[in-house]
Order: structure tokens, then sequence, then C-alpha cells
């Protein structure tokens, strides 16, 4: 197990886990969601290549009500 | 009515509705609905890792039908804008945000330095901007000059209900502006839409005035009906205002 920050908190994670692997073990579809690894964008396109490594700060959004 | 162009897009709906504040998504949705807009507007944030099941806006709104507009509310810096429409954009897969830098929280007024800022950064990335801005004209133009695709001026402060405070700032910058003019903020009630579309603005910007009624769905209704009178009434071309009365019925053929 690996330790990464997922939405600001600690978060384990078995190692060599992609990004696409992470949302599904979290039940989010990827259409719905956007993600940033250290600040910077992930294309979605990248989602299956991206590895994720120790204190990776994962950002997970997506869209909610707002003015 | 004709159609509202933004960004060389058409839309029929003058009405852009906010999607905050309400008691739940249906209700949120069932107002939206009922007001038949084009354009909602959006927050992004983070999804809750606890809880992925918990419904999500997207499954009561679709995105493919109505055009979601990401704002940048609860940015207090060019840096944290920029970052959310970053975002907002790969979750959306399109082009058009609407900006709001604030300047502090007790009057959530926007920090137009920064929105200048933030704006020249998104237009260099192909962003099509709608900016939320304070009524000032100078500025406004200036924005124009940027390329925003449209400019935002306050009616009166955020949720404050207030109406539109400053009608000759609005005109003024209505007058000015090649792109459309969207009153964002302030207002509380129909006549207020109203009145914004009577001093030609080409839209307005509601959440908290629908959102906050007590019968939000019959509100989103109100507002539907009052940006298109206001509109109608400003082609129309108002009569002018007299200083004496001026009777409507004939006054030849009295029975005396």
């Amino acid at each position: 197990m690996i330790q990464i920050q997922l939405n600001g908190k600690p978060y384990k994670i078995d190692e060599k886990m992609s990004v696409s692997d992470l949302l599904s073990k979290l039940s989010l579809t990827e259409k719905k969601v956007a993600v940033e690894i250290n600040e910077e964008i992930l294309p979605r396109e990248n989602y299956n290549k991206k590895i994720l490594s120790v204190k990776d700060k994962v950002e997970i959004v997506h869209f909610i009500g707002g003015g | 009515m004709e159609e509202l162009i933004i960004a060389g897009k058409k839309y029929k709906s003058r009405l852009i509705l906010g999607t905050g504040k309400y008691k739940d998504f249906k209700q949120t949705a069932d107002a939206i609905h009922k007001a038949e807009v084009d354009i909602v507007t959006v927050a992004v944030r983070r999804v809750n890792i606890t809880n992925t099941k918990e419904p999500m806006l997207v499954d009561f709104l679709d995105p493919k039908k109505i055009t979601y507009l990401p704002n940048t509310a609860g940015c207090f810096n060019s840096e944290e804008a920029l970052r959310t429409l970053r975002l907002a954009r790969d979750a959306g897969g399109w082009n058009l945000v609407k900006l709001e830098v604030l300047a502090d929280k007790e009057t959530l007024y926007p920090n137009m330095l920064e929105t200048l800022v933030a704006l020249k950064v998104l237009k260099k990335e192909k962003f099509e901007v709608m900016v939320y801005c304070s009524d000032d004209p100078l500025l406004c133009k200036q924005l124009e000059d940027l390329g925003a695709a449209a400019i935002m001026p306050l009616g009166s402060l955020i949720g404050s209900g207030q109406g539109i405070q400053n009608k000759l700032n609005i005109s003024i910058i209505k007058k000015n502006a090649k792109v459309p003019v969207i009153v964002d903020a302030g207002i509380g009630c129909a006549s207020d839409a109203s009145i914004a579309m009577e001093l030609g603005c080409d839209g307005v910007l509601i959440n908290t005035a629908v959102a906050e009624a007590k019968d939000p769905i019959l509100m989103a209704e109100a507002m539907k009906f009052a940006v298109v009178a206001g509109r109608k009434s400003f082609l129309a071309g108002r009569m002018l205002k007299k200083n004496i009365a001026n009777p409507s019925s004939p006054v030849n053929g009295l029975i005396s």
C-alpha cells in the first residue's frame, strides 16, 4: 500500500494503481469528474496510463449547484 | 423573441439561472425547467470521497441539453479562479465559463484587478469568458477590450435581493458595449428582472431570488415572463414622460 493525498486528506491505495483504477474503486464515473494531480490537470485520455505514486496530491472535482 | 448570442452561439432564453441554494437537486431541476432557460451556472467542488454514491447535479440536469456555465465562486484571487476553470473545462469539455474573482467575504464584491489578470490568461488559453464585474463603465469597457464574451455587472451585492442600485451605470455600460451585457447579482423579484431588460441589457443571471422564494418553481416562471416582458418593453420603446396629464379618451363628443 502507498499513501496519497486525495481531496486534501491522506488516502491509502494499492501500488501501481492508475487513475482509472482509483475512480472505479471510488465508484466514480470518469465522464462526470475532472482530475488534477499535483496541481496539474490530468487529461481524461491519460486516466488509464497515469500510475499514482507516493505523496501524489490528487484532486477529484465535479459540478455542483452554484450561482 | 430574437435570440441571445454569446461567443457566437445562439440561445433562446435571455434568463440564466444559478443552481445553488435549492432544497435539493429535484427542486433545482424543476425550477430550471419551468423557467425554460438554456444556460445554468454551476460551481466546481471536490467530490465527497466518503460518499460517492450521493446524487450529482448532472443526474438531474443533462449538460447535453442545457449549457453548463462553470463559475469561480469562492475564488479570491486569479490563481484560484484559473485553476478552477481549467478543471471545469476538463470536467465538461467546453470553453464557455463565468469568471468571478471576489474581493472580500462581507460584500462578495468583485476584485476587478485580479479579474483583469485572470481574463488575460483565460483568453490566451482559448476560453470564452463571461465576466462578473463591478458596475464601473470604464472597467467594463476594459473587459470587452480584453476579449470578454459577455459583461456581467452586479445590480447589487450577490444574494442581497436589493435590485438594480445604479441604473444609470448599467445603461452606460450597455450603451458602450458590443458584447452582451447581463445583469448578474442583486435581482430580488420579477420587476427587478424587467427593469434590467428595460435598461436594454441582453439578459439577467439570477439565483437567490428564485431559490429562496417561498415557491421557487413559481418564481422561476415569474422570472421567465419578467425577462420576456422587459425585453419586449425595451424593444417596443417606451412613451415619453410628461409632467402634465394627457387624457386617453377623446375629449370630443362628451355628453353634457
